[in-house]
């Protein structure tokens, strides 16, 4: 089940296993199969393949999770460069949008 | 029901003198196919006063009809596409109105749903709302649309605006407690980064259930009592959508291009004899090919190929593309110099528009495309310079 892979050793994903509870949902959210399951515990098995979307922190109630959440996008970026904006899917261009 | 604004979704405000088609006006083809005998139908006159517009209102193409339920009329959307949201389709695909191409925010109906019926929560982008309606044939559902302004699930959850408080919100406005007996609403997975189901259930009593990544395993999902299989959950593109979601940068890029023309055509035009017209138009053909083959390597070629173009980085993904596409130059017949920085110029915006593809892509962080950014724009903007200076050489009245 191994999807598409972009560049390694870089996301920001934390997991805190001692305020898991076990219950399931990291995995439901998460689009890249990013975690999977000790009896009772979250794992992160493929933290390579996150991509820091923010749906597994946001949906942990014990906030077992953490991640800096963020749009991969590199015409976002630039713009947050240029304006000191938070990197956002607007791109800058009033009623357009990039995504 | 004229105090409350949900009432009118699904429609929108013409100007009093557009004459509003009413269903039961009936056409001959009309009177003469549908009034068979035990099939009471809206356009032969039996039951009218149901189906008046408000003056002011015209109906939207994708409503059915209306329901009646305990908070009003809820409008009935139809399931199935049609040529204008088609037609929409195209424009939006290609940037055009697609900053407007929404919905009303509110309750929709599909089928005839009940009391037990399942809500499906989706955005008011047009093009997300019909992918949603499309996949629904035969299903009974009520359909909430959140206020994104526009934008799709995913995005919108980003920023947040497909969220947990226009969610709780939402339901709030349009009574959802008095619609349903039950007390779940199924949010798409993708909305996840945006609605905090724990939080949902504890402002409003909804209890969120994430339904699949895409709409078309919705049936199954609801057949399956709400639950998805481990493929519905991981997001996957295929060529085709990877090269119709790059289309948009043709709409994008148009500044940029009529820029480029008047800065391709001076650079060449100018030099040690004042100005060439012959060698401003020259200088303007072959750097926008150049210029038209990165484009196209890097917003066609590198969407398509993304899975098979060797290495990680969508910038160097695209410069592969870029010198791949960029061998065209050679078939051009220009001089050595020209050709070189033709094929280098192709390189570079291949690079730069695979880069910025990172965007429109379904599995790449912020911290990768920031890491691969670093590592590109150096080699992009030394490419660039070199490719400038190959070219101007080439065409000759040297001005470097």
């Amino acid at each position: 089940m191994t999807g598409p892979r972009y560049i390694e050793g870089v996301a920001t994903l934390r997991l805190n296993a001692n305020a898991c509870t076990g219950c399931g949902t990291c995995r439901e959210v998460c689009p890249h199969g990013v975690f999977g399951h000790d009896p009772g515990k979250a794992v992160i098995l493929d933290l390579d393949a996150c991509m820091e979307c923010g749906a597994c922190a946001l949906n942990c109630r014990e906030t077992a999770l953490s991640v800096t959440q963020g749009v991969g996008c590199a015409r976002a970026i630039i713009h947050s460069w240029l304006t000191g904006e938070p990197a956002s899917c607007d791109c800058g261009g009033g009623e357009s949008s990039c995504c | 029901m004229p105090n409350c604004p949900e009432d009118l979704s699904g429609r929108s405000p013409v100007t009093p003198h557009e004459s509003i088609t009413l269903p039961w006006e009936a056409t001959p083809e009309c009177a003469s196919s549908c009034c068979a005998p035990g099939e009471p139908s809206p356009c032969c006159g039996a039951q009218p006063s149901v189906e008046v517009d408000p003056p002011g209102y015209r109906r939207w193409h994708f409503v059915a009809g209306f329901l009646d339920t305990p908070v009003g009329r809820v409008p009935r959307i139809k399931n199935r596409l049609e040529l204008p949201d088609r037609i929409g389709a195209a424009l939006v695909r290609l940037g055009i109105r697609r900053g407007r191409y929404r919905v009303a925010p509110g309750l929709y109906a599909v089928g005839q749903p009940g009391p037990e019926s399942p809500v499906l929560v989706t955005a008011n982008y047009k093009l997300t709302f019909d992918a949603l309606r499309k996949e629904l044939p035969g299903l009974k559902a009520w359909v909430l649309v959140l206020n994104t302004r526009g934008v799709n699930v995913w995005c919108a959850a980003g920023k947040k605006t497909f969220g947990t408080a226009e969610l709780v919100a939402r339901i709030h406005a349009v009574h959802l407690d008095k619609v349903v007996t039950h007390r779940r609403v199924v949010v798409p997975q993708l909305g996840a980064p945006g609605v905090a189901a724990h939080e949902v259930k504890a402002a409003c009593g909804f209890r969120v259930a994430f339904g699949p990544i895409r709409a078309s395993d919705l049936p199954a999902f609801l057949a399956a009592g709400m639950k998805a299989t481990p493929r519905m959950r991981l997001v996957r593109s295929n060529p085709w959508e990877r090269l119709i979601v790059g289309l948009v940068e043709f709409a994008n890029e148009r500044k940029t291009m009529a820029l480029l023309t008047l800065v391709l055509f001076l650079l060449a035009g100018v030099g040690l004899d004042v100005f060439s017209l012959a060698r401003a138009w020259l200088g303007l053909w072959t750097g926008f090919s150049a210029y038209a083959l990165g484009f196209a390597a890097g917003n066609l070629l590198t969407p398509l190929a993304l899975p098979w173009l060797p290495g990680r980085s969508f910038a160097r993904k695209g410069a592969e593309a870029g010198a791949l596409a960029g061998l065209t130059a050679l078939a051009l017949g220009q001089p050595p110099l020209t050709t070189a920085g033709m094929w280098l110029g192709a390189m570079v915006a291949g690079s730069w528009y695979g880069m910025n593809f990172t965007g429109s892509s379904t599995f790449t962080s912020p911290s990768g495309v920031e890491k691969e950014m670093r590592r590109a724009i150096p080699f992009q903007v030394a490419g660039l310079i070199l490719s400038v200076i190959l070219w101007r050489r080439g065409i000759g009245g040297y001005l470097l």
